[in-house]
């Protein structure tokens, strides 16, 4: 046990005496944390948007009005002819083209009826559809207005209630997903990187042959690690309470245990990693190629897991990301307790047994 | 010009013999293109909705009906009480409740009037935000069919006015999210493993202690870099190549503009990642360090890049940040030379863009690299 506790103070040493890692160690997670809790945010706004006016008259201004002045609008750009629309486009900065048409008004009191045509750059789709949702209900509103002196006979009216996250804050469905992916890479790179530095530097051979047993040299190796991705998480959770007012509405408690857990089993993976990789080359290409992408774009970070097709909903139950992120929206957000996330605790769990049993395994063979 | 070659020579060498890093190198990059070009949408839809009837009548009946007919929601279950239908969205088996109150057809026929709660998790809010859209949009034309099925319209000077608006997608008609997601994916693609093995490349040298080798022998600075740089160079031109047939093939994303275009972009664009890589490696001593400078940029490169993320709603602070950001310019020059067929003059701010970085970068990384210690 002295031996062992010998080795871990090694490990620690090491680990300190490296200023510069240890500096980024800590510094990078919290600028990306803040970094990305103010910038990020998947609400469409500001959008550059050019009009094209046929008609000119009052009530296509005041139609113009309205629509400039919503948040999701920011740069007008008038233009004279349908020719225009494709230069703008091209130009890249334009995402959307409104074309009211010749004799707006008189239609509209005529025959009750005048169109409006939005057209949208859906090289993205999302910002296409969106902005195209948003100027048609800009255009159904200014249409009630209009319609207001009819009494309109039947009203069916909802009232809607946006539960966990009331004002729609982006944060809240990034700061989970930011923490996970801070805490899931660094501590999967970190083991992986120390283990297969030793192989490569030939000093494993050295641990190999002392005393200390496989797997105490193992835990001992991924120990202070434990203790650093603690750190970390204990401030970023800090920092989305304090500065991003993320609640906490369940257990600070479940969410220590959890997080915990969830550090364990990027450790192990990283663990996992080492094993097979003989260079350390190998194992940062596995942990930071390997799985940079699928933890961002599987894990429900960004992209909602059930629009995506059915084979990738299926991949991404193996990304244990997906799984911490369930979990700590729940707590954080939802307020629920154990009972209702003891199914993805479990996963995460056995995903961690998993890893270690096949660390194990791999481990053995080497040494003969 | 024989010394570069010869260093070339051995750096390709090097590469292959790496049994493991192939594949890493070669088939993850493209499996994750054809793989994660999938999974990268914002269309909302499979919404999980629920609802209580406590009105039970044919009216609330043909309600439901429409919203079981649209194709973005799923109907999950009908609740009792909404009691249970809370404790159903906190376990996160449901997103959506809508609760029909008791009386809802009397008080409609009576008082011209009736509310319809509806309770959406909020957690993902622009998808909230999508999701009351279509409930709107599918109570609205309720209204109006109601409307027009309980009363008479007899005057014309009661016909509301109405303003028709006609959306149209261009350059992308089906709103297709793998046309938009595969040029973005392959950038990131190319961009990472031309930046971790460059970065990786030299400090490892250093590391392991061969560096110095290396630095007693004739081979001038300049030889040197370029022979260390330009496999990773033709690395990143391969990747993109491969990309681009898989995207044509596979997903048959259309290729409007000029490839040559592409080709000359992408190519200094390289230049830029190489740089920067080796400017990396130069401040670094291990490996590890070497990669936890280079995950940070590329972590907050993909992130502001506006690929998955628009930019235009970031804060002011923030879109000036992403003006230094590599990413974001190869993904605008992917997609509107890809897409929509722009031309030289079109990307020529991006393009001047990137040629700046790239002198830049690999100005500073030369100036920081010393042969002597």
């Amino acid at each position: 046990m002295k031996r062992f506790i010998g080795f871990i103070k090694k490990e620690f040493y090491h680990i300190f005496r490296d200023r510069r890692s240890l500096f980024i160690l800590f510094g990078m997670p919290i600028a990306q944390i803040m970094l990305f809790g103010f910038a990020i945010t998947n609400e469409i706004n500001n959008v550059d948007i050019a009009i094209l006016d046929k008609s000119k008259g009052a009530t296509t201004q005041e139609i113009i009005n309205k629509i400039t002045s919503s948040k999701y609008f920011s740069n007008k750009q008038l233009i004279e002819n349908e020719a225009e629309i494709e230069a703008v486009f091209k130009k890249g900065k334009v995402k959307a083209v409104l074309i009211l048409e010749n004799d707006f008004s008189k239609n509209l009191i005529k025959e009750n009826n005048a169109t409006v045509q939005i057209i949208t750059d859906a090289t993205d789709p999302n910002t296409a559809n969106t902005i195209s949702n948003y100027t048609s209900s800009i255009l159904h509103n200014y249409q009630q207005e209009v319609n207001k002196d009819i009494q309109i006979a039947y009203q069916i009216i909802p009232q809607t209630k946006m539960v966990y996250n009331p004002e729609l804050k982006s944060v809240f469905m990034f700061v989970p997903g930011v923490m996970t992916i801070i805490l899931m890479l660094v501590s999967a790179m970190m083991t992986s990187i120390s283990i297969t530095r030793e192989k490569e530097l030939g000093t494993m051979e050295i641990l190999l042959v002392s005393p200390l047993k496989p797997f105490q040299v193992i835990i001992g190796k991924v120990f202070p690690y434990i203790f650093l991705s603690i750190i970390n998480a204990v401030v970023i959770v800090l920092l989305s309470i304090f500065i991003f007012k993320m609640p906490v509405e369940g257990s600070l408690f479940l969410l220590g245990f959890e997080s915990v857990l969830f550090i364990i089993n990027a450790l192990s993976l990283g663990i996992l990693i080492s094993t097979i990789s003989e260079t350390q080359q190998t194992a940062m290409m596995i942990s930071l190629m390997g799985l940079m992408l699928p933890v961002i774009l599987l894990s429900g970070f960004i992209f909602p897991i059930t629009s995506m097709p059915v084979p990738l909903q299926v991949i991404s139950n193996i990304i244990p990301a997906k799984w911490f992120i369930i979990i700590l929206k729940g707590i954080m957000l939802k307020g629920v307790g154990i009972a209702l996330v003891w199914k993805e605790t479990m996963i995460l769990l056995g995903m961690t047994v998993f890893f270690i049993g096949l660390s194990i395994k791999k481990y053995k063979i080497r040494l003969e | 010009m024989k010394t570069i070659g010869y260093i070339i020579q051995k750096e390709f060498k090097q590469i292959f013999r790496n049994k493991a890093m192939l594949p890493l190198i070669f088939v993850l990059p493209l499996i994750q293109l054809v793989i994660l070009s999938n999974a990268a949408t914002f269309e909302v839809k499979n919404i999980k909705f629920s609802y209580i009837d406590h009105d039970k009548t044919s009216f609330s009946r043909e309600l439901i009906d429409r919203f079981e007919a649209s194709t973005y929601f799923n109907i999950i279950t009908d609740f009792p009480s909404s009691k249970i239908a809370n404790s159903a969205m906190l376990k996160g088996e449901v997103d959506v409740i809508l609760e029909i109150p008791q009386y809802f057809e009397r008080n409609l026929l009576k008082d011209k009037k009736t509310d319809l709660s509806v309770i959406i998790n909020a957690i993902d809010g622009a998808a909230a935000g999508v999701e009351n859209v279509y409930i709107n949009q599918i109570v609205q034309r309720f209204n109006k069919n109601a409307q027009v099925g309980l009363m008479q319209l007899s005057d014309k000077k009661f016909i509301p006015k109405n303003i028709t608006s006609i959306p149209s997608f261009w350059y992308n008609k089906t709103l297709n999210y793998k046309t938009f997601m595969v040029p973005g994916i392959l950038v990131l693609l190319v961009t990472m493993i031309t930046l971790f093995l460059s970065g990786m490349n030299i400090v490892r040298e250093k590391e392991i202690g061969t560096l110095e080798q290396m630095n007693v022998t004739p081979i001038k600075k300049h030889q040197f870099i370029i022979g260390k740089l330009f496999p990773f160079w033709v690395l990143g031109m391969l990747l993109l190549t491969v990309g681009l047939i898989i995207a044509r093939v596979l997903f048959n994303v259309p290729m409007v503009g000029s490839p040559v275009l592409m080709y000359v972009y992408t190519s200094i664009y390289i230049l830029v990642i190489l740089g920067m890589g080796l400017f990396i490696s130069n401040f670094t001593d291990t490996q590890q360090q070497a990669m936890f400078i280079a995950w940070f940029f590329v972590v907050i490169f993909i992130l502001m890049s506006g690929l998955f993320t628009p930019i235009e709603s970031m804060p002011q602070w923030a879109q000036n940040l992403t003006e230094f950001n590599p990413i974001k310019f190869y993904v605008e020059v992917m997609r509107m030379v890809m897409l929509k067929g722009s031309s030289f003059t079109d990307i020529l701010p991006q393009f001047g863009k990137t040629f700046l970085y790239a002198i830049v970068m690999n100005g500073l990384a030369v100036w920081s690299y010393k042969k002597t210690n």
